[in-house]
């Protein structure tokens, strides 16, 4: 991993923008013992990294990310690189950096190039669902722009494919569980590994909206 | 290899349904992909239901359009057919899947039902006037014009879904489930516990629905933006019905007869807006207006002590008169 340099040139960023916004936390710029800096991976504007699998972070609600973060800790999500970070944050960390990256607008993902008839397959899941096979549309519950009703629904609209892709494979085989009352983990095992990628691939395509989560 | 037990199923539909298998079979995940073993919505959607046809196959000419206007209205009550609208519901909050799906009161069962009388307004009821009243009530709205472009577009859409379905016949799925009474009383206060474990995510925590960017991303069940005490919604059984066939959302079929029921009383012990036929007061208007399983004007108590009295008057009647519902002409829906 290159974070070393990336992390040089993201300082140089951070201190250029900072004379118009506030500064970014430290646990984000600098990280902190264990908890690698959050910037390194998923960038100082939350917007994640496609090839790598590193999430958009940028306008998930606060409540959601502390509630990732807990569950990170509690063991109901686990992952190699997260779980130690997560048990590294204090209170004030998970606060300050959920506050940072709800603010920060949420572009599409750059890496998209996928087959329209695909992403048209995925567009029509979202916004349709497919009821004959107990699939309820995404966009009832991620609400009409895919950009997530908080605080327990997160945005789901320009996030990188390939970690979409993975949650909904996580759901689904059962190693993730921590969704409140089973909601995800039934949409997911109703899903085809077509369902999956089309709706990632589309989902992938959207998020244009310019400004911080209310 | 999935065509022929598509056209199996299908066969085995036409017991009664004529006309619902003139399309091809449904899409081959249909059979394949759903994970029998681990299913986990109890309502199996039954192979012999009537289907719709797909929105894909809306024609691109003039009738198209206005089944397109329809739809949007039906979906997006708010944006399309605002002026009519005194809520904040839209049509399909409470037909799901754009007034497709089974058990949740699907258009395609309800347009080859009408004409027909209903008890609710005494008189031979079209598709146009039924519609009128689902805005004056469940959108506690003020009615379109039988000749306006928006009832055109609605009845437009109806028509549509219903496409090769037989007039007269009440399809399996018509309208919301009959849940059984449940071995307890239903209670407000188990019914605060359910809703607390399983609808507040989503309707807030004083069922006032959740916005996200100015729009109801979740529906209010009660309160000002919500049906008024004239819809078919705040009657406790027909509540109970569209729960638990329907939610929690995307969870349909997993709430016990005792909880749908427990819920759908405590839902509707809530406030309100008023029945627009409102005369008098309260006790008038529930005297006239709510002889029915609901708690306009009357306390839970009651309501249990009224719906005893009832059963044992229908028992008796029971045997004498065919079921509303078995009546030629006569709607299955009770109210609305
Ligand atoms: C070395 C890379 C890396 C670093 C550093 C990192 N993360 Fe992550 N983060 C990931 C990966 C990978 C995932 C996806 C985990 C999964 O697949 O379950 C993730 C997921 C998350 C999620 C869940 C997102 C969601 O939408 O559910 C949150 C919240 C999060 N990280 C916050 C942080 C914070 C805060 C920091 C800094 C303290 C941080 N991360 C540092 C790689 C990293
Ligand atoms: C019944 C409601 C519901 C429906 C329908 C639904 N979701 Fe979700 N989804 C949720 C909830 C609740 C969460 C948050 C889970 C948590 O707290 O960890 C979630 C989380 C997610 C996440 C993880 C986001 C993140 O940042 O980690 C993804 C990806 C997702 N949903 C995709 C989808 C897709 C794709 C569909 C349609 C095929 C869909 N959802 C349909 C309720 C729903
Ligand atoms: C608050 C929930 C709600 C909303 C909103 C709503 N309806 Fe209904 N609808 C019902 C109920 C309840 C019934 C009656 C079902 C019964 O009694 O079996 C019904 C019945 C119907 C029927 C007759 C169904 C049948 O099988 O006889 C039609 C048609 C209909 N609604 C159309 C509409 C239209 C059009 C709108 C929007 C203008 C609308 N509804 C809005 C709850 C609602
Ligand atoms: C995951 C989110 C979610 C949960 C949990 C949920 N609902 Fe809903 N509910 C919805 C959505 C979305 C609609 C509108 C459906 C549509 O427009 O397609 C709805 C519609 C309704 C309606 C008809 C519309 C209205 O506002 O009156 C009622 C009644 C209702 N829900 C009751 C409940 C009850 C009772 C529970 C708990 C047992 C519950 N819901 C749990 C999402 C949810």
């Amino acid at each position: 991993m290159r974070s070393a340099t990336r992390l040089i040139f993201m300082g140089t960023m951070v201190m250029a923008a900072s004379t118009a916004a506030a500064a970014p936390p430290s646990i984000i710029t600098q990280g902190k013992g264990a908890a690698i800096a959050c910037a390194s991976c998923h960038g100082v504007d939350g917007a994640g990294n496609a090839q790598a699998g590193f999430p958009v972070l940028a306008q998930l609600p606060p409540a959601h990310f502390a509630k990732q973060i807990a569950d990170f800790k509690a063991g109901t999500r686990t992952h190699p690189i997260m779980t130690p970070i997560a048990m590294a944050m204090s209170a004030e960390d998970i606060e300050s950096s959920a506050r940072h990256y709800a603010s920060q607008a949420r572009p599409k993902s750059e890496a998209t190039t996928v087959d329209p008839a695909v992403i048209a397959r995925g567009k029509n899941l979202a916004i349709n669902g497919a009821w004959d096979r107990h699939v309820p549309p995404c966009f009832k519950c991620h609400a009409v722009d895919g950009l997530g009703v908080a605080p327990a629904f997160p945005p789901i609209a320009g996030q990188h494919a390939a970690y979409t892709v993975s949650q909904l494979q996580a759901w689904k085989t059962g190693a993730r569980t921590n969704d409140p009352q089973k909601l995800m983990k039934t949409v997911a095992e109703n899903l085809t590994d077509d369902d999956i990628h089309s709706v990632a691939g589309y989902l992938a395509t959207l998020g244009t909206r310019e400004k911080g989560n209310e | 290899m999935n065509k022929p037990i598509g056209y199996v199923l299908c066969a085995l539909a036409l017991g009664g349904i004529v006309g619902g298998c003139g399309k091809p079979p449904p899409p081959p995940e249909t059979t394949e992909a759903a994970p029998a073993a681990t299913a986990p919505v109890a309502v199996a959607v039954d192979p012999a239901r009537f289907t719709p046809p797909a929105e894909s196959e809306i024609p691109k000419n003039e009738f198209g359009e206005a089944v397109l206007l329809g739809k949007n209205i039906f979906v997006n009550t708010q944006q399309y057919a605002k002026g009519f609208v005194g809520n904040g519901m839209n049509c399909a909050n409470c037909h799901l899947d754009n007034g497709r799906k089974a058990d949740s009161a699907p258009l395609w069962a309800a347009y080859v039902l009408y004409p027909a009388y209903r008890q609710k307004t005494g008189q031979i009821d079209t598709i146009q006037s039924r519609i009128q009243g689902c805005f004056l009530y469940s959108m506690n709205g003020k009615p379109p014009a039988l000749d306006s472009k928006e009832m055109t577009a609605l009845v437009t859409y109806h028509y549509w879904l219903a496409k090769g379905a037989p007039t007269g016949v009440k399809l399996p799925g018509q309208g919301y489930l009959k849940v059984p009474k449940p071995a307890q009383k239903p209670e407000i206060a188990r019914g605060r516990n359910v809703y607390e474990n399983n609808c507040a995510i989503c309707h807030g925590a004083n069922g006032e629905g959740i916005k996200a960017r100015g729009e109801y991303a979740f529906p209010p069940l009660w309160g000002k933006d919500s049906f008024n005490w004239g819809a078919g919604m705040h009657r406790v059984d027909t509540a109970a019905g569209f729960i638990q066939a329907n939610m929690p959302y995307g969870l349909g079929g997993t709430l016990s007869d005792q909880e749908a029921w427990d819920v759908a009383l405590f839902m509707n012990s809530h406030e309100r807006p008023q029945d627009p036929r409102f005369s008098g007061s309260v006790a008038q208007t529930r005297d006239k207006h709510h002889d029915e399983n609901c708690l306009y004007g009357r306390t839970p108590e009651e309501l249990a002590a009224s719906l005893e009295k009832q059963a044992e008057a229908g028992t008796a009647a029971e045997k004498t008169k065919p079921a509303p519902e078995q009546l030629e002409g006569y709607s299955p829906a009770i109210s609305h």
